[in-house]
């Protein structure tokens, strides 16, 4: 057993950083450290320099121009990447759909969306979720009804992250009903501009417009939108669930966030003394870190077996769990961190541009609404109620 | 030994349900909460008819005199209802501190005026540094001619925007963090060299940072005894947390309701989620921990009223213990049983959550009241 990284690797982490340090640009960065709401435009910008580096898909195969990493130099991107407060890549385009289309897709496909999603030139949203489905995905109503070259589409998703940024959105729809309802669902493609097509907000309890819910009425779409075969669409929606599993903790993230949790703490004062001199509050930080300690380290042992060539299990589950819990765990303490100077609410606070002076620690206005915000994480991607009964099953056998 | 309310303070509790009922739907409330002051005026006004405002008060300054008893059923509504009105500054704390600390005159100038709606108030205590040290003060007033002169500034202070009169609490000998050397002003927020910056907060309440600049006051601005208002100030404030984790209480059995409601009535896989034996055993748990929290309340309301110190201190704060566990217990996990919807500004849930999560912090967090209960 050795943790340490090989020569080659700490070569390329030292290159990832310098990388970083040059072209990350740093008005994104401060808004990322202070949690400050971000726009459409900052992914694009930043994912447009990715791109030009060829680092943007770390996961595609080379030949469409991922940088063809081992699966600890991805690691190590990603833990760079935290580290230096970098913006996530929007996930939908490039980890979700373009693997579906490299497996699924046409040489026609390929070709149509491909670059685009590589050089975030359109936008794509996941429209699986509906009103009456979602922990029980595969009871989805929207329909596509074949008529021609067309299909006609009707029904409505929701929680559709972006919908409102999106140029396009992958959905799975019902194309036929059958003995089991996984059968019949198929994967297709929709212009979020195409006739029929609207999308109305949904505030989250942050007081933030993110999701949304989008309503298809009679949407014509050509049957060349159709991905993989008719009623393959499940098959193919499980498929895309295996991808980026060990990223899924989001370790240099929470990492960081800790980091920013001590010097909150260090900054507030109780007692006459800095918050973070106190037993009690101290302790409290030890346990998360406890946690992302084992979190981590579970992390590196998937890495590990991955690299050995090993086909990982349902550890995707236990990592979103405990990912999800350290993460939600920090959002609380960063909230407790500055007591009573959470209460302040000024939803601009959130949004850049803000210039008024803070009341009480810079970076308070933010935390309340992300702890409450950040509950999130534990319903959406298959809740955690989800992922235990999957690992009572898959795992354990009951 | 009887833990029954009383015919008077069930009709109390019935009367209050009922305005809840009537006048206070979540929509109304989110229209409420989101325009001018942040409160209805109006509201408060069939408050002051309905007696609510006198209810911890003496007989003979028109208050009923229901003490600790009464808060607790008033709060336990203002939960249910998630209602705005400015009841815990203005009564539980500006006028209980008068009730406590305030000469026979300033009880008679005042009190009759709060209790009637005439007069609101606010309570400044929490200061930058302090986090929920209530002794830690920096704000100060030095003695000038007859009276005093005012400097410092005071953070979160709740309705002080549309208060009559704040009472701040000032340091007047001592050093910082010393429990000894702390006065009670009464302060015209109109007055010269106070200034104010209001805002909402998170869960739709108001507060104000407010900032004190050479302010003079009389001498009758005293309230209580120069140098010695720490008591005064932390009996009150043990009062004022009993009295919200009552408002716990009805936040709480809403959101349980709420919750429960919705497990019987979403349906995934072709059954009611209810069915699912992990999200019966958390409702469960929601239940279990409102019914320990309504007895911690009622332990808490009766040690505020007859209880020694020590003994007011230990159930004041295992009651708010118990109150910062329900954020988990109860807020996180309604959100979380709710699915996407929980977490949605829409729907009521998230603002129950909200309004538990502001109870924790609220007169000192779960580890506070852990330490502070450990220290008796
Ligand atoms: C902020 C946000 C962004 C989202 N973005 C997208 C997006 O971009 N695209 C998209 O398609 N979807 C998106 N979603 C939807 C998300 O995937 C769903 O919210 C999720 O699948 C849960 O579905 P639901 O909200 O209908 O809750 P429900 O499925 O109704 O679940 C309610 C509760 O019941 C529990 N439960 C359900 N079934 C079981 C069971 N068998 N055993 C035990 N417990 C169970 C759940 O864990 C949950 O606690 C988003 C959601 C949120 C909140």
């Amino acid at each position: 057993m050795d943790l340490n990284y090989s020569p080659e690797e700490q070569a390329f982490q030292l290159e990832v950083r310098e990388f970083l340090q040059q072209h990350y640009p740093k008005d994104i960065q401060d808004k990322v450290a202070n949690g400050i709401a971000l726009k459409k435009d900052d992914y694009v910008r930043w994912q447009k320099i990715l791109a030009k580096q060829g680092w943007v898909a770390p996961g595609w195969p080379e030949q469409y121009g991922g940088p063809g990493w081992t699966p600890v130099q991805k690691y190590i991107f990603d833990e760079e990447c935290g580290a230096a407060n970098c913006l996530r890549t929007v996930a939908f385009g490039l980890v979700m759909l373009a693997p579906v289309l490299m497996k699924f897709g046409t040489d026609e496909q390929l070709e149509k969306y491909l670059a685009d999603i590589y050089n975030s030139d359109v936008w794509w949203c996941q429209g699986y979720s509906e009103p009456n489905a979602g922990s029980d995905l595969a009871s989805l109503q929207t329909k596509a009804e074949r008529q021609g070259d067309h299909y006609i589409v009707n029904g409505s998703k929701t929680w559709t992250t972006h919908g409102h940024y999106a140029d396009k959105m992958f959905t799975l729809v019902r194309t036929s009903q059958e003995d089991r309802k996984q059968k019949g669902i198929s994967f297709l493609l929709i212009d979020m501009d195409a006739p029929g097509v609207s999308t109305s907000p949904i505030v989250t309890i942050d007081g933030m417009h993110v999701v949304n819910q989008v309503f298809l009425e009679d949407v014509k779409v050509p049957v060349e939108n159709l991905v993989g075969v008719e009623g393959d669409g499940w098959t193919i929606a499980k498929s895309l669930l295996m991808h980026e599993r060990t990223y899924i903790a989001q370790v240099p993230r929470s990492k960081k966030q800790i980091e920013r949790l001590k010097k909150i703490a260090s900054e507030e004062r109780y007692n006459g003394k800095p918050l973070i001199e106190d037993a009690s509050f101290k302790a409290k930080i030890s346990a998360i870190e406890i946690e992302l300690m084992a979190l981590e380290m579970t992390n590196l042992r998937v890495l590990s077996k991955i690299s050995a060539g090993e086909a990982p299990g349902a550890e995707s589950s236990l990592l979103k769990i405990k990912g999800t819990e350290v993460q939600q765990a920090i959002t609380a303490l960063l909230m407790e961190s500055v007591g009573y100077f959470a209460f302040p609410y000024n939803k601009t606070t959130m949004t850049e541009g803000w210039q008024e002076d803070p009341i009480g620690h810079p970076q308070a206005a933010m935390l309340a609404p992300h702890y409450f915000d950040w509950r999130k994480s534990s319903i959406y991607g298959g809740s955690n109620e989800i992922q235990k009964n999957i690992m009572a099953k898959a795992v354990l056998g009951l | 030994m009887n833990l029954e309310f009383t015919e008077e303070m069930v009709m109390l509790q019935d009367s209050l349900n009922k305005f809840v009922q009537n006048e206070y739907d979540f929509e109304t409330r989110q229209k409420i909460s989101r325009e001018g002051i942040g409160y209805k005026e109006a509201n408060w006004q069939s408050f002051a008819d309905m007696g609510l405002l006198g209810v911890p008060f003496d007989e003979q300054y028109g208050g009923f005199g229901f003490g600790q008893t009464g808060l607790i059923v008033v709060m336990e509504a203002m939960g249910k209802g998630l209602m705005l009105e400015p009841y815990l500054a203005s009564v539980v704390l500006g006028g209980q501190l008068v009730q406590l600390a305030g000469s026979e005159t300033q009880k008679e100038q005042l009190l009759p005026q709060l209790i009637g709606g005439e007069l609101k108030l606010a309570f400044a205590y929490v200061e930058r540094q302090a986090r929920y040290n209530l002794s830690d003060v920096e704000c100060r007033a030095e003695s000038k001619g007859e009276g005093f002169v005012l400097n410092g500034s005071k953070s979160v202070v709740f309705n002080a925007e549309t208060a009559d009169k704040i009472i701040v609490a000032a340091r007047t000998s001592g050093d910082t963090i010393s429990q000894q050397g702390l006065s009670l002003f009464i302060v015209d927020p109109t007055a010269e060299g106070v200034t104010a910056r209001h805002y909402e907060t998170y869960d739709g309440l108001r507060a104000s940072e407010l900032n004190f600049d050479q302010v003079n006051l009389d001498a009758d601005a005293l309230l209580g005894t120069l140098d010695q208002a720490y008591p005064v100030i932390e009996s009150v404030i043990d009062s004022a947390a009993a009295a919200i984790c009552a408002e716990g209480v009805g936040v709480v059995s809403q959101l349980r309701q709420k919750t429960v409601e919705y497990l019987q009535t979403r349906k995934q896989f072709n059954q009611p989620i209810g069915n699912f034996q992990v999200l019966q055993h958390r409702a469960v748990d929601m239940f279990m921990a409102e019914e320990q929290m309504r007895s911690l309340s009622y332990l808490a309301a009766i040690k505020v009223t007859e209880g020694e110190s020590h003994e007011r201190i230990k159930s004041v704060s295992a009651a708010k213990v118990y109150l910062g566990d329900a954020r988990a217990i109860v807020g996180e996990q309604a959100a979380q049983l709710h699915g996407g919807i929980g977490v949605t500004d829409e729907l009521d849930v998230a603002h129950y959550v909200k309004r538990l999560g502001l109870l924790n912090t609220l007169f000192g967090d779960r580890d506070y009241h852990l330490q502070r209960f450990s220290q008796q």
